[in-house]
């Protein structure tokens, strides 16, 4: 195998992980704070034709993104006024806004489908890109590639690190006890929710304007189910999200070249693989019962009633 | 003089159909240890919550140091002086010991910062700590220890303790006075709120009473007894339980070499576990929660699901395989520690509860369930027992914690179990509802059953047990008739004690061997 299949082959794994990874990341922080969001895959959806809509018209993919952002925390406040204001039921508030997400993309996508869009270019660092073998593997990516990466140093740095880390963690594993000490439990979770929305609004875009830079509808795929499940298995860990995005991209890319060296095995099979691989291997990490009850937010999914 | 830390006058809080506070009045002095005392529902958690600024009164006065104030937070509480050490602790599990305070303190500092002042109080007042440790591994002592820890770091002048003993040991309880009477003498206030006579006539300065959510008198504990005490409390005499001896009969409980592995992971295992209970006895186990009691229970219920048959006996017959329904139907009865959730279902009404375990009392015919005689039987439950509730169909969770203790206890017993397995039958149920509770289970005796119940209230176990053994780190000690044994003993005990004694003399016989040769 050539160094360049080689260097295409990390390019492409990385194009599929990186969409999962904000998606989790913001996931895993809502999550964090005891909310199940279960509608990363309709954010996700209209954080794609957000962004691809605004960076279609005004040609500014910077707008695109922060409009895909800005409609992910959309999306996110009408989960967290439903569910933490009103106290409906956090699964099917959670399933219902995907079911909305994905009508809503449909509908706003209709005039774009099928546009050509220019893509997230490709940075080229100075000196480091010209790095031989080294510079292309790893300096020639695009921005959100390397946001991922910062996003992921600052999720892991705010949960254990800082005071809000540990006000987060400490809501999401008994919110009386944070309300009894004084927290604004009510604040901190909204917090997390719409930081939770923003994220899987620009991993959407990211599906729209850099890994198929197209609209088409539903075209999330289920990776926004893939990010939830991440989330879990990865123990709501954010090293452990990274490395199952990471798994998923790689094996994502390795079934397309299995595809194309024309393997005796019907391609929905081979289609299914980065799904079925990223799950069997993280329940694999996840037998241990006792990180699980660690780690897992104590009251996630419950509802909270702060006492008047 | 100096005004008092603490005065409230004429509070009254009202919720949708109750009034929790009705005009009560509490004066606080600097320095004093101070009582509140009254039943379930009195009104205690009330107050204290609207001293914590949890709660906001629709009428009264607060004043602090003399000078009238609102408390809108416990933030606010906390700035004035005033530290709370709650019932069911406040504490995070998963976080250290240093995470947890940090959290706690308005001023913003790093746990790792905190380490050095958290080692210097708790040493100050004899109260040891690591402040790097998971709260999840401690002790149930060490976790109040931190939550002390944790209010004293704020150097508080009112120190308020809801039920502070209710999961100690003797000896725990007694190490807590020592530091309270220290923070007294230095000046801070403690407004104690406890079930436990004893404790407050002990302890406590001046006890002011709540009855019902209005001002029940004020009273010096010292130069009350028990009986004026829980006199004034629930306003009227409290009758004394008595047990008879009576002539052990056939063993209807054996339990040999119960040994099982905790599926939680933190959890204790069951170490060879033997021991008999004959009908007509109540055999009572001590023990602080946490040292296996939840295992016993789960393994004596059928939840869990023992690795040999011969394990759990019922009258010679081995019934270790046999789920809780099975059990149930050779004649077990189970009284759980979690009222709702396990013993009763919270939203269903009284009667359904009923029916969930009365089924086999010809209240389900040919599959079909006949509410008519479940609302019968409930009521009779009711009625015996005298359950506090609106009617039959009021749902579980709408009685107070005793009433619907009374019912679950009442619904056990009418089904005439050969065996009860009882797990805190008076957990924070008041005195004359306990009273009724124990009174019960001795009659139930009487009739001949095989009792056990597993309890952390001493008193308790001493008043209605025939034997007393404890559970410590999921070994049982040896059994003990109450009048053979004392307060002492047990509490030495319940911290694993037992194990200890047991060696020491392993080793005094060694020595002696030594010696001779």
């Amino acid at each position: 195998m050539s160094v360049e299949t080689l260097i295409a082959m990390l390019a492409s794994t990385t194009a599929a992980a990186t969409p999962l990874i904000f998606a989790a990341l913001g996931e895993l922080v809502t999550e964090r704070a005891g909310v199940l969001n279960l509608g990363v895959e309709g954010t996700m959806l209209v954080g794609a034709i957000a962004g691809f809509a605004v960076g279609l018209t005004t040609g500014s993919l910077t707008l695109g993104y922060l409009a895909a952002a800005l409609a992910g925390v959309l999306m996110a406040l009408i989960f967290a006024v439903l569910t933490l204001q009103l106290q409906t039921n956090q699964v099917a508030t959670g399933l219902a806004l995907t079911l909305f997400g994905v009508g809503l993309s449909a509908f706003l996508g209709k005039s774009f489908a099928g546009q050509p869009i220019a893509g997230l270019p490709h940075l080229s660092i100075p000196l480091l890109s010209d790095i031989p073998v080294l510079g292309p593997l790893l300096f020639r990516f695009d921005i959100l590639v390397y946001a991922s990466i910062a996003l992921y140093v600052a999720v892991q740095w705010f949960l254990s690190r800082t005071r809000g880390g540990l006000l987060l963690r400490a809501v999401g594993e008994s919110p009386a006890v944070a309300h009894a000490i004084g927290h604004p439990v009510q604040r901190v979770r909204y917090a997390a929710v719409l930081f939770g929305g923003a994220c899987s609004g620009i991993a959407g875009a990211y599906l729209s304007t850099a890994l198929t830079p197209m609209w088409v509808e539903g075209l999330s795929a289920g990776r926004g189910w893939i990010a939830l499940a991440l989330v879990v298995f990865a123990t709501w860990k954010p090293l452990r999200v990274l490395a199952g995005a990471y798994l998923f991209g790689g094996v994502t890319v390795l079934q397309l070249y299995a595809q194309g060296f024309g393997l005796h095995v019907p391609s929905e099979f081979l289609s299914m693989l980065p799904y079925a691989a990223t799950v069997v291997v993280l329940v694999l990490i996840c037998r241990d019962r006792q990180t699980i009850l660690l780690n897992q937010p104590a009251s996630l999914g419950k509802p909270f009633h702060p006492e008047l | 003089m100096s005004p008092p830390r603490l005065a409230l006058h004429g509070i009254t809080k009202r919720y949708p159909g109750v009034v929790a506070n009705d005009g009560v009045g509490l004066v606080v002095q600097p320095g004093e240890i101070h009582a509140l005392l009254g039943e379930n529902g009195a009104g205690k958690s009330t107050l204290m919550k609207i001293v914590y600024g949890v709660t906001r009164p629709d009428e009264g006065r607060i004043e602090w140091e003399g000078r009238e104030i609102r408390i809108d937070s416990p933030a606010q509480a906390r700035a004035l002086g005033i530290g709370m050490v709650f019932q069911h602790f406040s504490l995070f599990e998963t976080l250290s010991v240093a995470e947890n305070i940090a959290l706690a303190l308005d001023a913003h500092e790093k746990p790792a910062a905190l380490a050095p002042r958290i080692r210097d109080v708790s040493q100050r007042y004899g109260l040891p700590v690591d402040p790097d440790r998971l709260v999840h591994s401690m002790s149930v002592g060490e976790r109040q220890r931190v939550e002390i820890v944790r209010c004293l770091l704020q150097q508080p002048k009112l120190l308020i303790m809801d039920e502070p003993t209710s999961v100690l040991t003797p000896q725990a309880v007694q190490q807590l006075f020592v530091t309270l009477r220290r923070l007294a003498d230095e000046g801070v206030s403690i407004l104690y709120i406890s079930h436990k006579l004893d404790e407050i006539r002990e302890l406590c300065d001046v006890a002011t009473v709540l009855r019902g959510g209005r001002p029940g008198g004020q009273a010096v504990p010292r130069d009350e007894s028990n009986d004026s005490l829980a006199q004034m409390m629930i306003g009227r005499e409290l009758a004394a339980c008595s047990l008879q001896p009576r002539a052990p009969a056939e063993i209807e409980l054996e339990l040999t070499q119960l040994t099982l592995d905790s599926g939680e992971p933190f959890g204790v295992a069951l170490q060879g576990i033997d021991l008999r209970v004959r009908g007509g006895e109540i055999v009572g186990i001590a023990g602080v929660s946490g040292n296996g009691q939840k295992e016993l229970l789960a393994a004596l219920s059928g939840e869990t699901r023992c690795t040999a048959r011969g394990m759990v006996r019922l009258a010679g017959d081995p019934v270790g395989h046999l789920d809780p329904a099975q059990r149930r139907r050779r004649g077990f009865g189970f009284v759980p520690e979690e009222r709702l959730g396990r013993g009763a279902v919270p939203a269903m009404s009284l009667a359904q509860n009923a029916l969930l375990t009365g089924a086999p009392k010809g209240l389900v015919r040919r599959g079909f369930v006949r509410m008519g005689a479940a609302r019968t039987f409930a009521r009779q439950i009711i009625e015996r027992f005298a359950v506090k509730c609106r009617d039959e169909l009021a749902p579980a969770n709408s009685l107070s914690g005793g009433n619907l203790q009374k019912f679950i206890v009442g619904r056990e017993i009418l089904l005439a179990p050969k065996v009860l397995i009882v797990a805190q039958p008076t957990w924070g149920v008041d005195v004359g509802a306990a009273q009724l509770i124990r009174q019960a289970l001795i009659d139930l005796r009487d009739q001949g059953a095989a009792l056990l119940v597993i309890s952390e209230e001493l008193d308790e176990l001493f008043e209605i047990s025939d034997r007393i053994a404890v559970l410590a780190g999921g070994r049982l000690s040896p059994l003990r008739e109450p009048q053979a044994t004392s307060v002492a003993e047990i509490g030495r005990w319940m911290a694993g004690g037992f194990v200890g004694e047991a060696l020491d003399a392993f080793i005094e016989i060694e020595e002696a061997a030594d010696a001779a040769a």
